[in-house]
């Protein structure tokens, strides 16, 4: 495999409406900053991938037509991912395949939703034919697997609430989050609604309109840059039915998450990781997730969580950039898992930077949390 | 670069309208059907791809469903392109290139019947200035085939007789749709659509599922002895602002032929993804094909499934160099309104 690495990364900011901005705009904004922050013209790039959830989302079939100039692809090969929830992340491997495979010295990808211009729990709600209609949404969807990890480990109730504060006072420290909400406690999020037991209305991911572009590069380009490597990068998936499937710690992402350390060569990932982007669009999966990323033993994510180890200035610092319960353009969600990774280890991050991040996770995951897609990246090449 | 050669082809029957069909009965039978015809399962595949569109099935994630038809137990390894397969194809290659995978799963699926194909279509183009006005698939088709026309680049008995050629390629075709030929006199009586496209000129609604099987030099052996080497892949896109391409041309065709190095290679044999039949002198011309065999299949007029056609033109590409005397062929994918998308792919026998 052809050593490759981030070299730039561009988001916009997310909000509920971008009105100001047409579905191209958004997107072209995105990659603009990725270019000036990769500093390469468009004559380099080779590719466009492009990725982002259902079409229904915004109501324009295979987007990657009509954007074809907004993204600089005219004239180059594009490809369209679509992943459900871990697309954002898939993309980005997707992407970094153009340029590890050797065919490609410089790609540029972009994800985007721009969930103002439909309604995600319509479009995620369909009436199938010869089949009962489940209008639930993925909040109504995932309540369920949280209730069972609840049932499994007897964890204190105000773990999730812990999370979405912990995750909302991050977003603070982040200009581009969607939700920036001064003086969020317990007690704020705990006297939210209640929208699907035990997630109340503040334990849950916004709806946002926004976009994230990479540059990824080989060797060749940017061996004297500031550069997040990727060691490792790979994606699972499991059928929605498939027999014998745990959805509580899903089969393919311990899989994924072995693949992505031995490929790295990480024995040990809660010493060896610095910090981590994963994807938690409702407070419980942090804890999930902890367990099913094998930072820690099975039953033990919460005690993380409660310790405050995954803050900003906690042993493992886990969504340092307010994560997808403070912003989600669902599309590219997982994109800024990926790239908030990057910018930790380039020392890019800001306020919301892990002092001396080295390596980090980038993760993603989506439908009936089924699909994965992971990344590790470093600072240095070797 | 790694060699990859495509070991196996498979195709469902194309069906007018596969009625209650989901998308696991759709995917699970043409499945098996490349397994047991290399005597494998999924767990020789490294990589899975699948190439669908949501818009078809009225709901978001098809390809989520369809997903059930494959063995996931243990996790795969599985991405998807809302796009024809082909691009499914492009896409594993490139994890077979970069030492990801050695083996790759690829398969296609469309239902355009439930819906309504035009108006669906229509949703291709710019959502704020040109999807309101609803054009619809074969307005823009018969756009571009009045400048071929008005230009002399085609002429109209060049289109008659692409619809008599390919049906009358289609009555071979096992799984074609359409298995009638039609007369001069039938095609001339026809109603016309959109001006100069009549009925007959445009592909049909159709059903169905492909799949194809491609492998690393290392693997290919193992699955086939008579392997079809992938020799060259491009693909590339134009805008999609219609009133600023050339639809006299085609731009990107022009240089994915020119990065394959194709630009003067004689092909023995060709399939090209020509939905409407004033495509097919088109690109005829275009990719130096005026006396190959072209859609011996029938081609898209005979059975155009949404997000397998493509795919089914290497994949027919594939059955003819394996199983006759032709060494070497191309195929040609294609997506968006007037051939905004183009693929190619080169490919030959025992190199």
């Amino acid at each position: 495999m052809i050593p490759a690495a981030v070299i730039g990364v561009g988001q916009t900011n997310y909000k509920s409406k971008r009105r100001d901005v047409s579905i191209a705009g958004l997107v072209r904004e995105a990659i603009d900053k990725a270019l000036l922050a990769s500093d390469v013209e468009w004559d380099a790039i080779g590719a466009v991938i492009l990725g982002k959830a259902p079409d229904m989302f915004e109501g324009v079939m295979m987007p990657e037509l009509y954007l074809a100039d907004a993204i600089g692809a005219v004239g180059k090969p594009v490809l369209r991912v679509h992943t459900a929830g871990s697309v954002g992340g898939s993309t980005a491997i997707i992407a970094a395949s153009h340029v590890c495979s050797g065919k490609f010295d410089t790609v540029l990808t972009v994800t985007f939703e721009k969930q103002s211009e439909s309604n995600a729990t319509w479009a995620l709600s369909p009436r199938y034919p010869y089949s009962p209609h489940i209008n639930a949404g993925a909040g109504g969807y995932f309540a369920p697997f949280i209730r069972e990890y609840i049932r499994r480990h007897n964890p204190p109730e105000n773990i999730g609430w812990k999370v979405a504060v912990k995750d909302r006072i991050n977003a603070l420290k982040n200009p581009l989050a969607h939700l920036q909400i001064p003086g969020i406690d317990e007690k704020m999020v705990s006297d939210s609604p209640m929208l699907w037991e035990p997630l109340r209305y503040l334990e849950s991911c916004p709806s946002s309109d926004g976009a994230c572009a990479m540059v990824i590069a080989n060797k060749n380009l940017s061996n004297s840059r500031n550069a997040a490597w990727i060691k490792g990068m790979a994606v699972r998936s499991e059928g929605t039915l498939s027999a014998g499937r745990d959805e509580v710690n899903p089969q393919g992402g311990i899989d994924c998450a072995k693949d992505i350390y031995n490929q790295a060569g990480i024995t040990n990932p809660r010493n060896e990781i610095d910090c981590a982007e994963i994807y938690v669009p409702f407070s419980w999966y942090e804890p999930m997730w902890l367990e099913n990323l094998g930072f820690t033993d099975i039953g033990e994510g919460w005690k993380l969580t409660n310790e405050g180890l995954t803050e900003l200035e906690g042993d493992l610092p886990i969504n340092m950039s307010g994560g997808v319960l403070s912003s989600n353009p669902i599309g590219a969600s997982g994109m800024i898992r990926f790239g908030e990774a990057a910018l930790q280890v380039m020392g890019l991050a800001e306020d919301h930077q892990v002092k001396n991040a080295k390596v980090a996770m980038g993760h993603a995951y989506g439908g009936a949390a089924q699909f994965f897609s992971m990344w590790i990246v470093s600072s240095t090449k070797d | 670069m790694k060699k990859i050669a495509i070991v196996g082809y498979a195709q469902n029957k194309i069906l007018a309208s596969a009625g209650a069909l989901n998308e696991v009965e759709l995917i699970m039978p043409v499945v098996h059907k490349i397994f047991n015809s290399l005597g494998i399962s999924q767990n020789e595949i490294d990589f899975t791809c699948s190439g669908s569109c949501d818009y078809l099935q009225g709901a978001a994630f098809a390809f989520v469903e369809g997903l059930s038809a494959i063995q996931t137990n243990p996790p795969i390894k599985e991405s998807h392109v809302e796009m024809d397969a082909a691009w499914a194809l492009y896409e594993s290659m490139l994890k077979i290139q970069m030492g990801d995978a050695d083996t790759a799963l690829i398969y296609g699926f469309g239902k355009s019947s439930p819906g309504d194909l035009d108006s669906i279509i229509s949703l291709q183009m710019d959502p704020y200035y040109i999807s309101p006005l609803w054009p619809d698939r074969i307005s823009l088709a018969a756009l571009q085939a009045q400048v071929l026309l008005s230009n002399n680049i085609i002429n109209e008995d060049e289109i008659m007789q692409a619809v008599i050629e390919s049906r009358n390629n289609g009555l071979n075709n096992l799984n074609a749709l359409i298995q009638t030929s039609i007369t001069e006199d039938e095609y001339q009586k026809d109603l016309v659509l959109s001006s100069p496209l009549r009925v007959l000129d445009c592909p049909p609604i159709s059903d169905g599922a492909s799949a194809m099987i491609i492998a690393s030099e290392d693997k290919a052996f193992n699955f086939s002895s008579n392997p079809i080497w992938i020799k060259g892949i491009d693909h590339r896109i134009e805008t999609s602002n219609l009133g600023a391409r050339n639809l006299s041309s085609s731009p990107s065709i022009k240089s994915a032929m020119k990065s394959l190095d194709i630009e003067n290679t004689t092909f023995d044999i060709a399939e090209i993804h020509t939905q409407f039949s004033h495509e097919y002198p088109f690109l005829r011309k275009l990719l130096n094909l005026e006396n190959v065999p072209i859609n011996l299949s029938g081609g898209p007029l005979v059975g155009n499934v949404m997000m397998a056609a493509g795919l089914d033109a290497i994949g027919k590409v594939y059955e003819q160099l394996s199983t006759n005397s032709y060494k070497r062929g191309l195929a040609h994918a294609t997506s968006g309104p007037c051939l905004q998308h183009n693929m190619l792919v080169s490919l030959e026998k025992n190199s």
